[in-house]
């Protein structure tokens, strides 16, 4: 139990997961919509406000985890309530506790029908992501990760679009699925660890390189499928284009992450020698991710797919950071993480907005507004500049460590860096779609529908997007204070990765001299 | 105090009897029968914690009889409660249906009891011809004849099943010139190596398999649940497979693991049933039918814990039969109150649920997800827990390949689900739910949880009934 480290009495990460729960069950027994919606907004936005004591409390000298409890939970098969937060998961913990409020905000007006239920799904959802994201039990963790695909489901299937049903079905079986394997990798886990479940204990263990393996494929599976990598994305296009915008939101800024986040916490540290073994295979589909989602989102004409698209590129370069495996990619991958679950979660507003407006999300139907929405074309500009990774932006930062890792890992493995180049038309064709859109959004073209019935972003909206403009320009500024939370625990982790290859290498010469 | 449940079932009985013999109204007889039901709930209730034996030892008191016994009594409760005094059943006969159930139930406590041969075999018989001939007690018009069908079948199937296991019994007798349990594992632990005692206790098995309904003996499963009345599928669904599972784990806690065969049997059963149930169900339109095949695959689950022969696999097998009755209960009570006159319930019935009942469909839906084994719900920890001890003695393939069917079954759950949430009501009419149906539901969902987010209580609870007989 030496990762732990408790540095405060007061049980912050339980209030965290269990007051949107608390809110769910307090709306239930709430008719007026109304007040369900001012509740709603109550309790995510304390739970954002509560959230920051996590960074002011945060020590970023060590990678033990922080903010930790310990409760026992079922006895008999020694499965615990364990919670901590260290530098991988602080970000995104952060992330999902203040997107959230505007997730409300952004429902306001959009969501018309039953908005008592909707709430409770979006708490119920905040509950789960904040659970898997701090849970330092594997069983916690499979349970939320699992218990958040009926909130999710609910969301697309009831409140999406004319296809929602083959959406949400889509959705949830896909990810079930991958993640079935992961449950018989984690009790194969408890078996060989002594009958526990506790994380940070099975991390570093020598595992016999074929179970490293097999363990691996099941991380991957599941992961993978919720990043989502090429080829297991075919779910998302069509999750968020039926998904009403909140649910969009969600999906893209925080359930993707937690692919990538699965990749960091347990693909690496429980499976070290897979990871290099496999890896290699890992970044190539890395690469066909972005370069195919890249030319897909080319050819969308829905701005909801389009941007779905964008996402498998974008969560290509995630990976990509993870697997180089040097301090650049992975800091560069955490810091993407947070990126793109702002600027994609921007976008999705900005297409909500547009669609409450014209209820369509064809990009035809949407051209020329620039003239009639000025403030909501600035808004646009700046968030289509960000994911393409426009220098000043916050995806410049993230993209460019990752390059700047790719090309450490090619020199390193070889000498010429193939994997960053193979990277680079990515981001060129990031520009491409990104500008194609917001050419015709802004401006159009001859034959631009008519437009000037409408009107421009409220004062609600404006609130709802203006802090989403405000990171995308702290972090493409000024970085340092968001890496400076994620250094340690990153270097630990490399550091550790590299003793324990070291170490493996050491007993497999010691086994050859035998 | 030792036989209080029982005798309180058979004074129920001849109060039924008694009011079968004149014409009372559907809507009092009910009342009595679930007064009756709750007398019996109470009773069992009040001998928990009695122990001894009766009958020169051939009938078993103990904890582990005892929980079974409150919760037969607890699941026949609630099948009154949800039921309609309306449905579909004769209106004279409805006082001999009753008198039918009460025998059935009485027989099923009796087996839970059961620790000779011959009183296994006359508990079964009991609590089986009771059941046989509620099957076919339901009204002519709404299924034209399908119910008679399914009484003849579940007769033919049931004898057949029963000589099989009374084959069994004869060759256990045979080797061992005892009918006792305890003697008789005694002396078969000799003999494991012995094509004889592999085929007695497979056949004797084969018996409660049928009553489980488990793979090799599952095929009356959907024609049986599609021809008898909601409430009659209700009780068949839940209270025999409680029986069932307690004789099952009475027998297996006898025969121990170095029998390897009977550990490869089971596996391939197990393993059989889930697959075949599953992928059976995904066709299905009629309800019913869907949760019948559901069964079949939930009771290879049960399997799983029991092959580990272990208390901790006894005890979540325990645990997940307990969890399954309240799900299957949940789902039930759905059904019994959408259906019209007590008309069989397709999948398209419950278009719109969400509307015409909303606690209703919030019923059905964590009734399902708890069935598919989605957290926080009693199947998910359920299923968790039991192939996490079938790892444990490890049975890799068989866990993987159970994982899957979690993930094959999801589908047809799920499109219930879909139906009763994402669909509008298309002007069907808003479904009547009594204050006390309601008041069910809620209790239900609460249970669902509550098993599945702190199951440590529960777990504890069948553990310690476990290690009474072990």
């Amino acid at each position: 139990m030496d990762q732990l480290l408790i540095n405060s009495g007061f049980p912050l990460l339980s209030v965290l997961i269990f007051l949107p729960l608390a809110g769910a069950l307090v709306l239930l027994f709430v008719k007026n919509e109304s007040l369900c919606r001012y509740l709603a907004l109550a309790a995510t936005g304390v739970v954002g406000l509560l959230s920051l004591r996590l960074v002011t409390g945060f020590d970023t000298t060590t990678d033990k985890f922080q903010f930790v409890e310990h409760h026992s939970w079922i006895e008999t098969f020694n499965i615990n309530y364990t919670i901590g937060v260290d530098g991988i998961s602080i970000l995104l913990i952060l992330l999902t506790t203040i997107i959230m409020p505007f997730c409300v905000l952004a429902s306001w007006s959009y969501i018309k029908t039953r908005v008592q239920a909707f709430m409770v799904c979006l708490l119920i959802m905040e509950t789960a992501m904040i659970g898997v994201f701090v849970a330092l039990d594997f069983v916690l963790f499979y349970v939320l990760w699992e218990a958040m695909l009926i909130p999710m489901y609910l969301l697309i299937g009831i409140w999406g679009g004319p296809r929602k049903i083959y959406a949400s079905i889509k959705f949830f079986l896909y990810t079930l699925a991958g993640s079935i394997l992961l449950l018989v990798g984690i009790i194969w886990l408890y078996t060989t660890n002594n009958y526990s479940f506790f994380i940070p204990d099975m991390m570093w263990q020598d595992y016999p390189l074929t179970a490293q393996v097999y363990l691996f494929l099941a991380f991957f599976l599941a992961f993978a499928i919720k990043v989502p990598m090429f080829p297991f994305h075919t779910w998302l296009p069509a999750a968020h284009v039926e998904a009403p915008t909140a649910g969009s939101v969600i999906l893209a800024s925080i359930l993707l992450k937690m692919g990538t986040y699965g990749f960091l916490r347990f693909a690496l540290p429980i499976t070290p020698e897979a990871t290099l073994l496999l890896g290699p295979y890992v970044l190539w589909l890395s690469i066909a991710g972005i370069i195919y989602g890249g030319f897909t989102a080319l050819a969308q004409s829905d701005m909801k797919k389009l941007i779905a698209y964008s996402s498998v590129g974008h969560m290509g370069f995630v990976t990509l950071g993870i697997f180089v495996l040097n301090v650049d990619g992975l800091e560069g991958a955490i810091l993407q993480m947070v990126n793109h679950g702002i600027t994609t979660g921007a976008l999705f507003l900005c297409v909500g907005m547009i669609y409450e407006r014209t209820h369509s999300r064809e990009l035809r139907s949407a051209t020329g507004v620039g003239k009639y929405m000025p403030i909501y074309i600035t808004f646009l500009a700046f968030f289509c500049l960000s994911s393409f990774g426009f220098p000043g932006t916050n995806s410049f930062v993230g993209e460019f460590m990752i390059l700047a890792g790719a090309f450490q890992f090619g020199i390193a493995n070889g000498g010429f860096p193939y994997l960053a180049l193979a990277a680079i038309p990515g981001a060129v064709l990031a520009a491409a779609y990104m500008l194609r859109m917001l050419q015709k959004i802004v401006w159009g073209g001859t034959d631009n529908p008519d437009q000037s019935w409408i009107t421009d972003l409220n004062s609600r909206e404006i609130v709802t997007l203006a802090p989403f403009l405000f990171f995308v320009f702290w972090i493409g500024l000024g970085p340092q204070p968001f890496l400076d939370l994620i250094h340690t625990s990153v270097t630990q982790l490399l550091h550790h990765f590299d003793a324990h290859q070291a170490q493996q290498a050491v007993a497999a010469a010691g086994a050859i001299v035998h | 105090m030792l036989f209080l449940p029982e005798l309180t079932l058979l004074g129920a009985g001849l109060i039924l009897f008694t009011f079968s013999l004149g014409k009372p109204s559907s809507g009092k007889i009910k009342n009595v029968a679930t007064i009756l039901a709750a007398l019996t709930l109470i009773a069992s209730l009040l001998c928990l914690n009695s122990e001894g034996n009766l009958f020169y030892a051939a009938y078993q008191v103990d904890f582990f009889s005892q929980i079974f016994k409150v919760l037969i009594a607890l699941a026949t409760l609630i099948i009154l409660i949800f039921t309609d005094s309306k449905g579909d059943l004769k209106k004279e006969t409805r006082a001999e249906y009753y008198l039918f159930l009460f025998m059935s139930v009485l027989g099923l406590m009796m087996l839970v009891s059961s620790v000779e041969l011959l009183s296994i075999f006359v508990a079964l018989e009991l609590s089986s011809f009771a059941v046989y001939i509620m099957v076919p007690m339901r009204n002519n018009d709404s299924v034209s004849g399908s119910q008679s069908e399914a009484g003849i079948k579940y007769l033919l199937f049931g004898v057949m099943a029963t000589g099989l296991m009374l084959f069994g019994m004869s060759y256990m007798y045979g080797l061992t010139g005892s009918t006792q349990l305890p003697v008789i594992a005694e002396k078969l632990s000799l003999m494991y190596r012995q094509p004889a005692a592999v085929v007695a206790i497979v056949l004797v098995l084969a018996g409660f398999f049928y009553k489980l309904a488990l793979f090799p003996l599952h095929f009356w499963v959907p024609d049986i649940y599609e021809g008898a009345s909601n409430e009659t599928t209700a009780f068949i669904a839940a209270v025999p497979k409680l029986a069932a599972v307690a004789l099952l784990i009475r027998f297996t806690t006898l025969v121990s693991s170095e029998g390897e065969v009977i550990v490869n049997v089971l596996m391939v059963c197990a393993l059989l049933s889930m697959f075949y149930g599953n992928l059976s169900a995904l066709i299905q339109k009629d309800v019913k039918r869907l949760l019948g095949f559901s069964g079949i695959s939930h009771a290879g689950f049960v399997l799983v814990g029991l092959l580990t022969f272990q208390v901790t696999g006894y005890a979540t097998a325990m645990y997940y039969i307990m969890g399954y009755v309240f799900m299957n209960l949940a789902c039930f009570l759905v059904i019994c109150s959408v259906s019209e006159k007590g008309k069989n319930v397709v999948v398209e019935d419950f278009t719109g649920l969400h509307k015409r009942a909303p606690l209703l469909a919030i019923t059905l839906t964590v009734g399902l997800f708890a069935l598919a084994g989605i957290p926080p719900f009693v199947g998910f920890t359920g299923k968790f827990l039991l192939l996490l001890g079938a790892l444990k003695q490890g049975h890799l393939i068989l866990v993987i390949l159970a994982a899957f069917n979690t993930a094959i079954a999801i589908y047809y759950y799920l499109s219930i689900v879909r139906v009763t949430f994402c669909t509008d009501s298309e002007n069907r009419s808003p479904v009547v739910s009594s204050g006390l149906n309601n008041t069910l539901a809620v209790l239900l969902i609460m249970t669902m949880i509550v098993m599945g987010v702190l199951p440590s209580q529960f777990i504890a609870m069948t553990t310690s009934a476990i290690q009474t007989i072990m």
